[in-house]
């Protein structure tokens, strides 16, 4: 018996890509929105703005899309989540603002916070209007290494401070997961580089691509050089399965297949097996598996080590995977994935359990699954390697990320840092906090060490 | 199963539903659709004598409120805008295809009494069931000297109603328009010319929005607007008002009471019977959803008259006026305070900032340190107001308990801080 992998591009018509990739949640028109909007309590404390991460007012900015102010409702999301359009995508509300709505207590229906989101910056957006102006020039210089969210939105807020920053990006775009990291459906129409583009538009943002840390420049010299450094890393490596047959060929890790997937200039170059297994329970794993659906992949199982509840995907995520077709097994992890002639051929699991103690144990049972392609998403880690070469000073780490106080600062004076390479939930949203936090620390530094002078 | 017929003045229909002298009832057409849909009776919509008016086109505006189109209606129409005569052949026709429902005729005519005596004539013919005299369009014909510009004037009101009386064989509903200051003054006029009934509210003079673009009040008639009149379901609560002051005044003498203004649902009409109206007549709702309203409005209310154990309309008409009285009669010594559910509390705070901004500071929060937070109601603070219960978005979550125990009533009339008060008894004789 021979195994032919069969993983090829173009599995779908040319002219349903599109449709395939769709918007995953269509807009909300006007009329829509306004009804929505009159949903909203208009809470006292509401506990919808203690859910959100960056604390956007959100009976606030819904109330002004009730009476059609469209302008001021974006400009509250934007003042204090320069990423709300984006958030409005991305953010898993049902764990977040949703979740905690009041009318969740009585009806089961929150308001669909989310959704006048976007709808309020979508329209800004359109109008291509900036509501933001730079303080006066404060003379001080800050780099900021990472172009994601993190640094982004550090970088925002220490421009509209007054401050000059340049960003340092390894990548050859700007916008870290939201432009290489999430399934396309989820921000279609390029608007994480339209997002990037708007960020960057208020001025004083320099942005210097295929820079990387360790590699073109160094901790040290930022820190000579300028007058505070922020470090948006994120993660930098992918977590090894640790079986045997992980280097078959047709293994991948789903970073980069969603990666490949949202930097092709067509989807339908892109190669997808026909018989497809994903590794892992977070959004990484749900985004490539339900991708791979929708590029015309036959057969998607993901596989998950626990029950659903223990998925760092929220249940909405993978109803979403599910609706696309996509299969969810849980309680069984990978023993050793079996090849042929070096390319993957199936993958073997066995059952798992807790135990008395509660800790994850295998049964002893196992089964196989066909696979001609296999994506890997059991998490995603931070090396801090590139830092402490030819670094002057070592961070601390905690958890194997970079420590940092309340206000964001490191062990290294004058060096902040969020986003994932630091400790937390890893969302968009809680990044965008981290850099805006950092930015207002790193402006109270330098205003303090200007007033010393 | 209750009997929901009705007779007003002598008029009787198969229910208490009638379609008010508007736009729906301006032709055979529609007057006909209305009455296959269930509609009780009709008032045709008003005709006048001489050249027919010329109505301008762009004549509606509305409120609309938090998403809900037409919370209220505003309309710039005069009356009827066809020949006399076609108008009074369509009204005989109905007439004769609906012998069973209510057909009566709005009137307006200039303020002489031989242009009254004329057109009496000319609507008894029809067969119709009654007249109603339009005293209350506000915009329009009012500024020809007729409508509400006879309505406001209670000897023209008086005058006009007795030369109807006089000249027509047919019972005579007096419209009442609310744009005065009260409005038992045309309504007793009314009785002392012997009107059969009185009917309303007609329409409230209004500037039902500006057009910030143009600049102008809408509906805008060719970059201007003029002031209108004001009907629909915001509406209500100013016509039960003027409908429970006519009904309680000894002089309008229990008078028939056509009610009118934002009857949308059968509950609506439940409400203006139970301050007195014998029937409800309807239109914005109507011009919003069709005539296909009737249906729940007939069968709404005769369902709620079976719970409540009411046979007839007579049953519970009027059971509400007793108990609506002038506020110097209100008990002093009635306390209530409010009482938050703890269990059915979603947390919105509604209560708490309403009270503490803008009432009595009497509604803590407090929150905890895993953010979970309480609303608890300060009793010695609490004066009762309702504000929060009306806030609460949970139905029976906030209640308002009562506190007062063995106190005997006391009211403005007789309580120490007035000046003017009646001496209770025991005090007369020291």
């Amino acid at each position: 018996m021979t195994h032919v992998p069969d993983i090829a591009p173009g599995r779908l018509a040319p002219e349903d890509y599109a449709k395939s990739f769709d918007d995953m949640a269509p807009p909300l028109n006007g009329r829509q929105a306004v009804i929505e909007a009159s949903r909203c309590y208009f809470c006292y404390d509401a506990p919808c703005v203690d859910a959100c991460p960056t604390g956007i007012d959100i009976p606030g900015f819904i109330r002004k899309i009730g009476t059609g102010n469209l302008k001021g409702s974006a400009v509250t999301i934007l003042e204090q989540n320069i990423m709300g359009g984006m958030c409005a995508r991305v953010c898993p509300t049902e764990i977040l603002c949703e979740g905690s709505c009041v009318r969740n207590t009585a009806e089961s229906k929150p308001v669909a916070i989310g959704a006048l989101q976007r709808h309020a910056t979508d329209w800004l957006f359109e109008r291509d209007i900036q509501p933001f102006a730079r303080q006066p020039a404060s003379g001080r210089r800050v780099a900021v290494v990472g172009a994601g969210p993190a640094g982004l939105s550090c970088a925002h807020r220490l421009a509209q401070l007054g401050h000059e920053v340049t960003v340092f990006e390894a990548q050859e775009k700007a916008g870290g997961l939201n432009e290489y990291g999430l399934a396309a459906y989820k921000t279609p129409g390029g608007f994480a580089q339209r997002e990037v583009d708007f960020i960057l538009s208020i001025g004083g943002i320099t942005v210097e691509t295929g820079r990387q840390l360790g590699r073109d420049l160094f901790l040290e010299e930022l820190r000579r050089d300028y007058d505070a450094v922020f470090l948006g890393l994120g993660h930098n490596a992918v977590n090894a399965l640790g079986v045997e047959g992980e280097e078959l060929s047709g293994v991948m890790n789903a970073v980069d297949f969603i990666a490949g997937l949202r930097q092709a200039g067509s989807l339908a170059t892109v190669p997808v097996g026909r018989k497809v297994v994903v590794i892992g329970g977070g959004n990484t794993a749900i985004d490539a598996a339900t991708q791979a659906r929708l590029l015309g992949a036959e057969d998607v199982t993901l596989v998950y080590r626990r029950g659903p509840e223990a998925m760092s995907a929220t249940l909405a995520e993978q109803e979403w995977a599910q609706t696309n077709g996509v299969r969810i097994k849980h309680w069984a992890m990978p023993r050793r994935l079996l090849g042929w002639q070096g390319a993957v051929k199936e993958v073997e699991f066995e059952y798992t359990r807790l135990d008395e103690a509660g800790r994850l144990a295998g049964t002893g049972e196992t089964f196989t699954i066909l696979a001609d392609q296999v994506f890997k998403a059991i998490g995603q880690r931070f090396v801090p390697s590139p830092l402490t070469a030819n670094a002057l000073e070592t961070l601390e780490l905690v958890d194997g990320r970079i420590a940092v106080n309340e206000e964001r600062e490191t062990s290294v004076p004058g060096v902040y840092a969020g986003g994932d390479c630091t400790a937390g939930i890893d969302l968009t949203v809680s990044a965008v906090q981290h850099g805006k936090l950092a930015a207002h620390a790193i402006d109270a530094r330098l205003r303090a060490v200007a007033a010393a002078a | 199963m209750a009997d929901i017929s009705s007779t007003f003045a002598g008029i009787r229909s198969p229910n208490p539903f009638w379609l008010a002298s508007a736009p729906p009832t301006d032709k055979e057409v529609n007057v006909v659709r209305a009455l296959k849909a269930g509609w009780g009776g009709v008032v045709w919509k008003t005709l006048g004598e001489g050249d027919p008016v010329v109505n301008v086109s762009s004549r509606y505006g509305a409120v609309s409120y938090n998403g809900t189109r037409i919370a209220g209606f505003n309309n710039i129409e005069l009356i009827t805008d066809r020949p006399l005569d076609v108008n009074l052949r369509e009204i005989k026709s109905v007439k004769k295809q609906f012998p069973d429902r209510a057909i009566v005729v709005s009137l307006m005519v200039p303020c002489n009494e031989e242009s009254w005596k004329t057109i009496l004539a000319a609507v008894e013919d029809t067969e119709a069931d009654g007249i109603e005299l339009n005293f209350g369009c506000p915009h329009g014909m009012s500024e020809r000297g007729m409508g509400s510009a006879v309505g406001q004037v209670p000897e023209y009101v008086e005058m006009v109603t007795r030369w109807c009386k006089q000249y027509s064989r047919m019972p005579v509903i007096v419209k009442l328009t609310p744009n005065i200051t009260n409005i038992l003054g045309p309504a007793r006029a009314a009785v002392a010319g012997g009107a059969d009934a009185v009917s309303l509210i007609n329409t409230i003079q209004s500037i039902v929005s500006v057009d910030l673009d143009l600049m102008a009040p809408t509906p805008t008639v060719d970059g201007q607007g003029t002031h209108g009149g004001y009907c629909g379901p915001a509406v209500k609560p100013i016509a039960m008002r003027m409908v429970g002051d006519i009904a309680r005044d000894r002089t309008c003498a229990g008078i028939p009471i056509s009610g009118i203004g934002g009857v949308s649902t059968w509950r609506d009409a439940a409400e203006f019977m139970a301050l007195g109206a014998g029937t409800v007549q309807v239109c914005t709702a109507a011009m919003h959803h069709g005539f296909r309203i009737v249906e729940d409005m007939i069968d709404g209310l005769s369902n709620w008259m079976d719970a409540k154990g009411y046979a007839t309309l007579d049953d519970f008409r009027g059971l509400a006026v007793p108990n609506y009285v002038s506020w110097e009669n209100l008990n002093l010594n009635y306390k209530i305070v409010a009482r938050i559910d703890q269990d059915l509390c979603i947390k919105c705070g509604k209560c708490h900032i309403g009270c503490e901004d803008t009432s009595h500071q009497a509604i803590a929060h407090m929150k905890g340190a895993d953010g979970l937070r309480r609303y608890e109601v300060i009793d010695d603070e609490c004066v009762g107001c309702n504000l929060c219960m009306l806030a609460c978005p949970v139905d029976g979550c906030i209640t308002m308990q009562r506190m007062d125990v063995n106190q005997p009533k006391l009211t403005w009339k007789e309580h120490p801080n007035n000046p003017m008060r009646q001496k209770v008894p025991a005090e007369a004789a020291e």
